[in-house]
């Protein structure tokens, strides 16, 4: 196969010259293998006439992404109206997923900043502090973080030994609970990229902007955020990303009464509805949504490479 | 790439050589989680000298979904509920045995061989059977709870303190029972009221999960649960002050069943290991662990004390248990959305 190859006479880097191709097979295989096979038999099964109880038939239908868009009433012979229903369990999972971006974001920032400016060692511990909570299971911590809130638990039964409460605060199963848990789940994703920005930033460029009367707040507005933008969104993406999909935070703190993208997917294919083009159809319309998603990231990025 | 093709060939000539030792003296099963005892797979790996492997799931459904998207081949026996025998019988996933085949055939209780859902038992045998309602903290609440307005119209003191099972078939069978409709009906007034009834309960439950039943019961986080009796008695015996109800208006009964699985490796050692779980010692050996009730006559003897009193696992003289009924194709997508619905 190599040999086939036309040897590039132009290569300065002549001790690979034509094996380029052969040295990309492996990454060809791995996306081709996990990524384009995967994704388009989603898209083919989307497209699909649905069988009962799990299944598709190989007919082409617009079925799956008719029930999304529109509503026929509860036996589907009304004539049809907007169905809400889909969009209104998309809006919940992106509120969702946007507030925990919001608020690792605001405790994210300052963290990766305090990290970044400490010296030596002290970098490294602070960094491996970071990094300890996730060499456990997600659902186990989850399931702790159930433990701590519940209402004869710990915090509350602290709270109520220090006389703050009278009564114990019910946090489980509120969105609250559900977005303790995405924030905690998922903050590190947002410390670390920003770490990595923040720690090639040359302070010199602050003392310069003091220098020339910049106020504090003027330094961090267009000194230092243009300059760790990247990493901010880097980590908003890190964060936003795996929120909008997560059903472990939802079913086990926020008790499962609602759906979730992701438990709505799970739901096609685990539940009685078994209705796998349906399910295969609301994984593409996620992910033409996260697409958006990274194309604007990806122009942001581009951006900031002409600066 | 030469070495790299010789490579790929050892590895498949290696596979084959791995897949061709097994022909004898292998068993693969597809289970429930937590509802096998690892001391009974040992026994019988032990007494027939097989090697045992074993797969679990967490719903009847999710089973079905698995063997259909291509787990078909690699298990010999699975463990699915009443109705999904009927499903998996229809949809041709099971395979047939006689009865002559199983010597232990005539173990199995009288009113458990001619049973709906596999006439005269040709493709299953029992597992374990039980029921399925709810359970109440007595702690919180003292009042009548022999009703399933406990759950779908529940007394100020319960409300927003329930969890319901995360099945849409338990929720909407137990619905049904106490509208006093029948399952799958496709009456469209029936069908209203059940989605208005769980409309006007949801706003009162705490929650929806399956595989947290016991748990939430047992930390107080809900003092009602929808719960399967067995489930129930361990919550009581790990210290949760609950009652179980068979309510009046009625409650599910079901039977999980081993059903021989077309085109079974195994097939001789899944039929051995049927006829193993009809042994009463065996199938007492299940009941001791998870708390349900064989579906084999004469294992009285090596039950535990605490399970045979325990009142989850004795129904009142005349208590009314429905099966759960496998819809037609309409009825079940107006179940669907009325679930869609509830959790929207």
């Amino acid at each position: 196969m190599a040999g086939g190859l036309p040897k590039s006479s132009e290569s300065n880097t002549s001790t690979y010259a034509g094996l380029g191709a052969l040295l990309m097979l492996p990454s060809w295989v791995m996306i081709g293998f996990f990524l384009v096979l995967p994704v388009g038999l989603m898209l083919v099964y989307s497209f699909l006439t649905k069988e009962f109880r799990g299944g598709v038939i190989w007919e082409f239908s617009l079925a799956a992404y008719d029930q999304f868009f529109f509503d026929r009433g509860l036996f589907g012979d009304d004539p049809p109206v907007i169905e809400w229903t889909y969009i209104k369990i998309f809006w919940r999972s992106i509120w969702q997923a946007g507030l925990a971006t919001f608020f690792c974001l605001i405790i994210g920032f300052p963290t990766a900043w305090f990290i970044a400016t400490r010296t030596g060692a002290n970098k490294s511990i602070w960094l491996f502090l970071i990094t300890i909570p996730y060499w456990v299971n997600l659902l186990i911590r989850t399931i702790s973080m159930k433990f701590l809130i519940r209402d004869n638990g710990p915090l509350n039964e602290w709270l109520l030994s220090l006389g703050i409460i009278s009564d114990p605060i019910h946090m489980i199963n509120t969105n609250f609970a559900v977005q303790l848990g995405l924030f905690y789940s998922y903050l590190p994703f947002m410390v670390l990229p920003i770490y990595a920005s923040v720690e090639r930033y040359n302070f010199a460029f602050s003392e310069a902007a003091a220098d020339l009367y910049a106020s504090r707040l003027t330094t961090l507005r267009h000194i230092i955020l243009p300059f760790v933008k990247p990493g901010i969104i880097a980590g908003c993406i890190l964060v936003f990303v795996p929120s909008l999909g997560a059903f472990l935070a939802p079913d086990l703190l926020g008790g499962a009464k609602n759906f979730m993208i992701g438990s709505l997917i799970e739901e096609q294919f685990k539940g009685n509805a078994g209705n796998w083009p349906f399910g295969a159809a609301v994984s593409m319309i996620l992910l033409s949504m996260v697409l958006v998603v990274l194309t604007f990231y990806a122009r942001q990025q581009s951006k900031g490479g002409v600066r | 790439m030469k070495k790299l093709l010789k490579l790929g060939a050892s590895a498949l000539a290696l596979t084959i050589a791995a897949s061709a030792v097994h022909a004898e003296g292998k068993l693969s099963i597809y289970h429930w989680f937590e509802y096998m005892p690892q001391e009974l797979l040992d026994k019988f790996a032990a007494e027939y000298d097989v090697e045992v492997t074993m797969d679990t799931f967490d719903s009847n459904e999710a089973m079905l979904t698995a063997l259909k998207a291509g787990k078909m081949g690699s298990y010999d026996v699975t463990v699915p509920g009443d109705y999904m025998v009927e499903i998996m019988a229809g949809e041709g996933l099971l395979d047939t045995f006689e009865p002559s085949e199983l010597s232990n055939f005539g173990n199995i209780s009288p009113q458990w061989v001619d049973v709906s859902f596999d006439p005269g038992r040709h493709s299953s045998i029992p597992y374990q059977w039980g029921t399925t309602s709810f359970a109440v903290n007595r702690d919180v609440y003292s009042g009548d709870i022999q009703t399933l307005a406990i759950v779908f119209d529940p007394p100020a003191e319960l409300q927003g303190k329930i969890n319901v099972l995360d099945s849409q078939g338990e929720v909407i069978a137990l619905a049904s029972i106490y509208l006093g409709i029948p399952q799958c009906t496709s009456d469209r007034d029936q069908l209203r009221a059940l989605n208005d009834l769980l409309q006007s309960a949801k706003p009162h439950w705490a929650s929806f999960g399956s595989d947290t039943a016991k748990d939430v019961l047992v930390s107080g986080d809900a003092a009602v649960g929808m719960i399967w009796n067995g489930f129930s008695a361990k919550a009581r015996e790990e210290g949760a002050n609950i009652e179980y109800a068979f309510p009046k208006e009625g409650y599910v009964v079901w039977m999980d069943n081993v059903v021989l699985l077309k085109d079974a490796p195994n097939r001789d050692n899944a039929l051995k290991f049927m006829n193993f779980l009809l042994e009463p010692e065996n199938a007492a050996a299940i009941t001791n662990y998870a708390q349900y009730t064989a579906g084999v006559e004469g294992v009285e003897g090596f039950l535990d004390e605490s399970v045979k009193s325990a009142p989850e696992l004795n129904p009142p003289a005349g208590g009314k248990g429905q099966f759960i009924m496998a819809c037609s194709q309409d009825v079940q997508a107006v179940y669907d959305k009325i679930w869609t619905d509830l959790k929207k």
